[in-house]
């Protein structure tokens, strides 16, 4: 089970927080520091797993963003591999080529579709386009509330 | 602080497929063109002030130079949101709440916006739910008192009929749940996994999976509708079925074998085969497809259930022997994917009671592993190997030499498992030449292995060396290179083993630790090596006349490069070394009473009239000296030159060998009082009689120690460590409460503990120690990974027994907690009971050693023993 998993900037700036298991937010804050700070001084021929207090680490970096995701003992390290890939793919899809201002402007955007791919911890859908399908559709729904939101305002519904 | 630039471009998708489709921005697009037409339309009164938008906020934040203006601007905003909040606007709640998320995410304090998602999620707009949600995630965690208000806004939305709106609880649920929650939302989420929405069905599936790991009782009420998660075509739905029988099975053995024993098409076993090799034959499915593999995610976690249900199961492994080799064979290993389904299956493969060319084959898919350039698949190797290597040592043998090349891989993570594996691969072969590479290793290595890797060495040294010069010449090697990591354990065990040696070994030592400590001291890097210096003072102390005379001529002192580089030194050399090291500011005390006392005991040994006045000069020097420990010697020692000089040469007589594992109440009687604590808990390290045994003046004094009883628990582990090979845990949890640090909680839950009945209790009495008429007994009762002991000491002794003392300790891939004793004092025929619970992950056999104190017609007893004869089965 993934415990928590970070996006953070080459520069450490935290883009991304989402913790799977209950920790006080000063823990947390203690965590995100240290971890980051572990990870950042890790050089690029290193490998992406890191035995870090009783969590394995797994991180990846794609171009000025760093995944990283904090895994249990028993978990599969490369497999987490794939999944950081593949949210990777997601966003990509989501956004059109996905940048790291993409992620900071939309945050929310991106924690929507973390949602859809892991659920407390565990990977809950494995196609690609079911997770789309569900932003879009979600979406959508927001996008119908904001226009009959807007006519009600103006009288004309 | 200025924002550095950003790579404005980055993709994982080939540039053709790489068009900015965006169905967020249309929708934004419509929302702004609205937003300004109602602002335009809107009469000003109905809004007082439009708050800045998400996106301006962060613009203007990400403008902010410095860290203070960054802090004004986030203050000003903060400031503004909580007015808002109190002004109960609802109309821009939902921005506001966005705009909070964001400063959050940046460090800021956030939670007076808990409330705000509450009331968010209670609305009915689906836009309003989902950023609710989403700051409920953020903000709350499970010790907030909110949380019975979010129950009942997740029963509301649970029941919902909208599928995204349950979406949203179910995920809210899952990554947040409190095991009070669990409870009142289990039945809701057992109903969700009974629908027909996939959708819904797949989350539903997880939120069980983790109500499960909070609250374990609630497992029972989930099986019914767990069992049809696997006849789903719905990959989401296989995936997350999969996870949550996994979880119920590795949970509770009853359910591993309710699961195994369901009969007919609903097995699971075949059910799981089917499943997999339908995925590896199905071909191309786009949907699933990653690098021309088959949904991974769904192999990897049916390889992991199958693993579960294979293991000590013949019949079960027997029917998935196929598949295993299938997917073994098949897989194609030129991306990362391949290696991902290989590793899940080599770890199968080893688990389950598989043929052995199966294992052969597992073996070679790690050799393989360990040869491949991407650093991450090597790491894996190492690992798996390291798990493997209890069940099939010779063919992890095999590759032993790129295990040791990876000893000097510039990557942390890969030679911290190196070193491990190193250490499970040592036997009495190859220990040589493993020493060598690991001696290597030791003086190269990061300060934190040295600790580790040196005790680890000196018991391999113990238990595999080939003569005892070697393991001398090994021991000295450790102290040199290990310098002040080394583990107080070390410094006593070896000079149990130099003091048990023959004459001319202790001679041998004696050279060879002088060159050493020659060495530091004209270096000047003592203050490093203060383990090496304390075996040096002690050693030269009590042999210190052979080193001088005549007969160390006869004594070979060529090394292993075949340089012999000893000159026997002067005996004022001799003093003037200690005295350098004794003025010395940097040593430590301890350090200095173990040369103080040594240059005592060497006033006897070295025979010319000027050296023993020098000695005495020196001595004396430090009847004044600052620290009241070093004078009292100081003081101590002069007397023996002045009043009591007829007891010098008897008092500082060589002490009589140190015998390993002598039991400590047949120690000599002379001793009258009862050793300190930690020489006590060092003695059941490493089995050999304390150095405070005996006449107080004949010993260097007892290190001063502000060691807890725990730290020193610790320690003790260290002996059991290292005969098996496992996975080791970063850190070793052991909680050891004595009664005089009971907190009424801690008694409580001594007291109830026992009291939960597990899931059908077999109980296993295992005798411990009977002694003076105390009989320790241990009762075992069995259930997945965790057992519980009882510690049950009853006396048949004709007085009462007080300081009842019960520690234990297991070694590091165990867990153990202690609950407080039910009390200190045995009457006569009356019982002490103490709960023990240990977790074991690894399920190897318990191994467990125990130590009892106690006061018997005011005598001070030790009593100490290794249990071993747990049942087998204690933990499945």
């Amino acid at each position: 089970m993934m415990q928590f998993m970070l996006l953070f900037s080459r520069q450490g700036k935290l883009r991304l927080q989402k913790w799977y298991v209950a920790h006080p937010d000063k823990l947390k804050k203690k965590i995100t520091r240290e971890l980051i700070t572990t990870v950042l001084a890790r050089k690029p021929k290193m490998c992406s797993f890191l035995e870090w207090k009783d969590v394995k680490v797994v991180y990846k970096r794609y171009a000025s963003l760093y995944f990283c995701c904090a895994m249990e003992q028993e978990d599969n390290e490369l497999l987490t591999l794939e999944l950081i890939h593949r949210y990777v793919e997601l966003l990509d899809k989501y956004f059109g080529s996905v940048c790291e201002l993409d992620i900071i402007f939309n945050f929310e955007k991106a924690y929507f579709i973390l949602d859809e791919l892991v659920l407390g911890g565990e990977l809950q859908e494995t196609s690609k386009k079911n997770v789309l399908k569900a932003i879009a559709a979600q979406d959508l729904l927001q996008e119908d509330e904001a226009v009959d939101g807007a006519l009600r305002e103006v009288g004309l519904l | 602080m200025a924002y550095p630039m950003y790579e404005v471009d980055w993709s994982v998708l080939p540039p053709e497929q790489n068009r900015r489709f965006n169905p967020a921005f249309n929708i934004a697009t419509i929302k702004q063109v609205v937003n300004e037409a109602i602002e335009r339309v809107a009469p000003v009164s109905v809004r007082m002030q439009t708050p800045t938008r998400l996106r301006d906020l962060i613009r203007q934040i990400r403008a902010a130079r410095t860290a203070a203006e960054e802090r004004s601007v986030v203050n000003k905003e903060c400031a503004y949101i909580r007015s808002t909040f109190r002004e109960e606007d609802s109309v821009w709640r939902c921005r506001n709440i966005a705009k909070l998320l964001y400063i959050h995410m940046l460090g800021y304090p956030a939670h007076f916006g808990q409330l705000e998602c509450l009331k968010l999620i209670a609305s009915p707009r689906f836009t309003d739910k989902r950023v609710g949600y989403l700051g409920a995630m953020l903000l709350l965690d499970e010790r907030q008192d909110v949380h019975l208000l979010i129950t009942n806004c997740l029963k509301n939305d649970l029941n919902s009929n909208t599928q995204f709106v349950v979406g949203l609880a179910l995920c809210t649920l899952g990554a947040i749940a409190s095991p009070e929650m669990a409870r009142d939302l289990a039945s809701e989420v057992e109903r969700l996994i009974k629908s027909p929405n996939a959708y819904i069905k797949k989350k539903a599936a997880l939120c069980a999976f983790r109500i499960i790991r909070r609250v374990p009782d609630l497992m029972e009420m989930f099986l019914p509708a767990t069992r049809s998660l696997l006849t789903e075509k719905n990959h989401g739905v296989l995936i997350t079925g999969v996870t949550l029988i996994t979880e119920m099975c590795e949970n509770s053995p009853d359910t591993l074998n309710h699961f195994k024993k369901e009969s007919g098409q609903r097995e699971i076993v075949p059910n799981l085969v089917r499943i997999l090799k339908n995925l590896i034959l199905a071909g191309y499915s786009p949907e699933h497809d990653v690098s021309g593999v088959s949904d991974p995610f769904l192999q990897v976690k049916i390889l992991r259930l199958l693993r579960i249900l294979g293991k000590n199961d013949a019949e079960a492994s027997e029917a998935m022997n196929d598949i295993l080799a299938q997917v073994a064979t098949n897989t194609e290993t030129s991306k990362n994917v391949g290696n991902t389904i290989l590793y899940e299956t080599v770890l199968s493969i080893m688990d389950i009671k598989s043929e052995s060319s199966l294992r052969v084959l597992a073996i070679n898919i790690l050799g393989r592993f360990l040869l491949n350039n991407d650093k991450n698949i090597r790491y894996v190797a190492l690992n798996t190997l390291l798990r493997t290597v209890h069940v099939d040592t010779s063919a992890v043998q095999r590759h032993r030499t790129t295990i040791l090349e990876c000893l000097k891989d510039p990557d942390v993570s890969i030679r911290r498992r190196a070193m491990e594996l190193s250490f499970a691969l040592i036997n009495s072969q190859n220990i040589r030449a493993m020493m060598k590479e690991l001696l290597l290793f030791l003086e190269r290595s990061d300060p934190e292995f040295k600790a580790h890797c040196s005790s680890a060495m000196v018991l391999a040294a113990e238990r595999y060396a080939p003569s005892s010069k070697w393991h001398l010449d090994t021991l000295f090697q450790v102290l040199l290179k290990a310098g002040n990591y080394l583990r107080d354990d070390t410094v006593s065990s070896t000079l149990q083993i130099v003091s048990a040696a023959p004459g001319e070994r202790q001679a041998y030592a004696a050279m060879r630790l002088w060159s050493s400590l020659e060495r530091s001291a004209v270096c000047a890097d003592a203050t490093e090596k203060q383990p090496l210096v304390q075996v040096a003072a002690w050693t030269i102390g009590e042999y210190g006349d052979m080193l001088v005379s005549e007969a160390s001529n006869a004594i070979s002192m060529v090394d292993d490069d075949g340089v012999d580089d000893f000159t026997r030194p002067s005996e004022e050399y001799v003093i003037d070394i200690y005295q350098k090291l004794l003025w010395s500011t940097q040593l430590s005390i301890t350090t200095k009473e173990y040369l103080l006392l040594s240059l005592a005991k060497l006033s006897t040994r070295l025979t010319t009239k000027p050296s023993q006045d020098k000695i005495r000069v020196i001595i004396d020097t430090f009847g004044s000296h600052i620290h009241i420990e070093l004078q009292q010697r100081g003081v101590e020692l002069s007397q023996l030159y002045k009043q009591y000089a007829h007891l010098r040469p008897a008092l500082l007589e060589r002490m009589p060998p140190m015998e390993a594992g002598a039991p400590e109440h047949d120690a000599e009687p002379e001793h009258d009082k009862p050793p300190p604590e930690q020489d006590a808990l060092l003695d059941l390290i490493i089995g050999s009689e304390p150095l405070s045994n005996g006449d107080m003046e004949h010993a260097p004094a007892p290190p001063t120690n502000n060691n807890s009883t725990t730290n020193d628990i610790l320690d003790l582990l260290s002996g059991l460590d290292l005969s098996t090979p496992s996975v080791p845990t970063p850190t070793t949890a052991v909680s050891v409460t004595n009664n005089n640090m009971a907190t009424p909680s801690l008694l409580l839950d001594g007291l109830f503990a026992p009291a939960q009945p597990p899931v059908q209790p077999q109980e296993t009495v295992v005798r411990a120690l009977e002694r003076n008429g105390v009989l320790v007994e241990l009762v075992a009762q069995r259930g997945g990974d965790t057992a519980a002991l009882t510690m049950r000491a009853r006396s048949s002794a004709s007085t009462t027994i007080t300081d009842f003392l019960f520690q234990a300790a297991v070694p590091r891939t165990f867990r153990l907690d202690m609950m407080s004793p039910s009390g200190t004092v045995l009457t006569p025929q009356g019982e002490i009971t103490q709960l023990l619970k240990i977790t074991n992950p690894s399920k190897t056999p318990l191994r467990l050693r125990i130590r009892v104190s106690y006061n018997i017609d005011g005598n001070p007893i030790l009593e100490q023993a290794e249990v071993n004869n747990f049942p087998p089965d204690l933990f499945n």
